[in-house]
């Protein structure tokens, strides 16, 4: 094995072909919202993650079954890397009852609590209590999971990030921040927002490492996050990894991206992270080209079946309306 | 029977469940062996130790969000905010995500959680730790609002409250902590939803909340010295809201009085006003509702002004008499 393919413990050479699929499947899943969008298929609004595949995939790879994860707006991707099926989420961005929230949620709160998804979230910055109190259930229960936070640049400047990192951090809380920085806070450049150069670096005021990874380096990603879970599950307490990326696609549908250039998207896309990863894998003997094309081509037909399905699921009656408001 | 403070009921409700449920345990700001602020977690630490009497840093929204990632994991945190005022500070965990998460998600998942929390003012503590917010939690679906008067009341109330599975914003006021009554010792439960006649009475209901149901009962003695025989409801809970035997009542009396200690404007006294106009009792009304409710100023410092800024017995004594053309 060479440099480039030094995997963690936790992840098999015989995994890096479904985690190639998941790459392809968050990327298909997501351009196929885009253009359901584009044409009115579907309503509402939704944060694509184009481009920033491998942060989600590359993190949840170090998880073991037991282990969970808070998620944020821009989700789709951490929900396929969870385990989440493309079917009950395509049917949940169509409004229909097969969904994951039965219809209720939308691209915004997709979540699969049994399995360890703890759900999406609107508000920025949500997340980072909710995983520490999640963490402090494993804590309290001697139940040996880690929960994975994720959170953008833009949540990094909430009150939430300082009150519940602190928390985590007093606690030795066995949970893990990853900040996905995408350069943007929806408009907002986190060069004009912040005034550090890598958000890692708030993690000194917690007495917890921080650490910058390679955002769009799959491998990076997972070596990365592997020490920090590690350290978490066993009761060291928690870390800040920094994922440096890039959202390819604007914040939401309706977004015209007057504040970036085309010249700054096209750098960014060359360091595209499902390209990087097949070329890494092609070379270091894992498959082929043509086995790559194979998979991908898998990937796409799974979402078109995702979307027959989401088609022929049923419509909420309206009786759904007041139902699951309480326990 | 034994008389117990409703201080120390609510204290003997929480030490008696989790002596029984290991997945209880309580968070707060310095109740560890400072004993909170008012005091009502004295003594517990050294029974259940710092792992279930959790001290946290002040951090209103961390605690609030860690309580509700762990009651969606599996554990029943009573969470204790410092005042009721600082519900600001926890808000968005409480509205955003805790009354919601359920219904996103499409009725998985739940989030037992009690936010325990001092209200109300007389204790010369001013404007931001004085106020009565109770109607802004009542308006979020999702969530469930407890405002009990009595000793026995408070610890019924609370264990219904830690043994539901949803969110439940329980408000003690810090008048009615030094106030006694029976209180048994075993524990037992009053259910969320189901009102009390304090006091029964033929010519007026008198329906009140918190520290307003102990001077709507020294109100309706004085009355009784009149010949006046009112009423006195105590819903319990706003939400579920027992508007029935709030019916039954105005059906019987034909006149209608509802006193809180909360700003009358949209105050939660409004809600009960128009139920009652929009049910059956509507017609039974011999004089207009009456509402009475704090001033729309913030609670000032001085005894003699923040008296004047909520109702007082006199107040009630004057509104019964003018529904009963009596003054």
């Amino acid at each position: 094995m060479t440099q480039k393919l030094k995997l963690p413990p936790q992840v098999k050479e015989t995994e890096l072909r479904d985690l190639y699929k998941q790459m392809w499947l968050i990327r298909f899943f997501e351009e196929k919202v885009d253009e359901f969008f584009a044409k009115g298929m579907i309503h509402g609004t939704t944060h694509l993650s184009v481009g920033q595949e491998a942060s989600a995939v590359g993190s949840i790879a170090v998880l073991e079954e037991q282990d969970k994860i808070t998620s944020t707006h821009r989700g789709h991707g951490h929900c396929i890397a969870k385990g989440a099926t493309v079917n009950g989420m395509m049917a949940e961005l169509f409004g229909r009852t097969t969904g994951y929230c039965k219809g209720k949620g939308g691209s915004m709160h997709i979540a699969d609590v049994d399995k360890g998804n703890l759900g999406a979230n609107g508000i920025v910055g949500g997340g980072f209590a909710i995983a520490a109190g999640a963490a402090l259930t494993s804590q309290m229960k001697n139940a040996g999971y880690v929960v994975l936070c994720f959170f953008g640049d833009g949540a990094s400047n909430e009150g939430s990030f300082h009150e519940a990192i602190n928390l985590a951090s007093i606690w030795k809380l066995p949970v893990v921040f990853i900040c996905e920085n995408n350069q943007y806070g929806m408009s907002g450049p986190v060069r004009e927002m912040i005034n550090i150069e890598d958000i890692a670096a708030r993690a000194a005021s917690y007495g917890i490492p921080g650490k910058v990874v390679d955002g769009n380096d799959v491998f990076d990603v997972m070596n990365g996050v592997s020490e920090a879970v590690e350290r978490a599950r066993n009761g060291e307490g928690p870390s800040i990894i920094e994922a440096k990326t890039y959202r390819s696609k604007g914040h939401s549908k309706s977004d015209a991206k007057k504040y970036r250039t085309r010249e700054e998207e096209k750098e960014w896309q060359l360091r595209d992270p499902i390209k990087l990863m097949a070329e890494v894998l092609i070379e270091e003997g894992i498959f082929t080209q043509q086995e790559a094309d194979q998979i991908k081509a898998e990937a796409k037909k799974e979402i078109e079946e995702s979307v027959e399905f989401a088609k022929n699921s049923p419509e909420p009656t309206l009786d759904a309306l007041m139902e699951d408001i309480y326990a | 029977m034994r008389e117990l403070t409703y201080l120390e009921a609510v204290r003997e409700a929480m030490s008696q469940e989790m002596r029984d449920n290991e997945d209880v345990f309580v968070l707060g700001e310095d109740i560890g062996v400072y004993g909170g602020a008012f005091g009502v977690t004295r003594g517990m630490i050294e029974e259940f130790g710092p792992e279930r009497i959790r001290n946290t840093p002040i951090s209103e929204a961390a605690i609030s969000g860690t309580a509700v990632g762990a009651a969606l994991t599996g554990m029943r945190p009573i969470l204790e905010l410092q005042f009721s005022d600082f519900m600001t500070i926890a808000m968005d965990n409480m509205v955003n995500q805790a009354a919601k998460i359920r219904y996103m998600y499409g009725g998985k998942g739940k989030v037992p959680m009690v936010l325990r929390t001092p209200a109300g003012s007389g204790t010369g503590a001013a404007a931001q730790h004085s106020q009565s917010l109770e109607a802004w939690m009542a308006h979020i679906p999702g969530l469930k609002v407890v405002q009990p008067s009595t000793a026995y009341d408070a610890k019924g109330l609370l264990k219904a409250a830690i043994d539901d599975d949803n969110p439940v914003i329980f408000y003690e006021h810090k008048l009615c902590y030094r106030t006694k009554s029976d209180v048994p010792e075993e524990l037992y439960s009053i259910p969320l939803g189901k009102a009390d006649i304090k006091k029964q009475g033929t010519d007026v209901t008198i329906v009140a909340t918190a520290i307003m149901v102990h001077r709507a009962l020294e109100a309706a003695e004085e009355l009784e010295k009149e010949g006046i025989h009112a009423e006195v409801i105590d819903p319990r809970t706003l939400v579920p809201l027992d508007i029935d035997t709030i019916v039954q009542s105005v059906q019987k009396t034909g006149r209608l009085v509802v006193v809180h200690e909360a700003v009358k404007r949209g105050g939660f006294g409004g809600e009960i006003a128009s139920l009652i106009a929009e049910s059956e009792a509507f017609d039974y009304l011999d004089a207009p509702i009456k509402r009475l409710g704090g001033k729309a100023v913030p609670i000032p410092y001085n005894p003699e002004l923040e008296k004047a800024a909520v109702p007082g017995v006199a107040d009630i004594v004057t509104a019964v008499k003018e529904t009963l053309n009596r003054l």
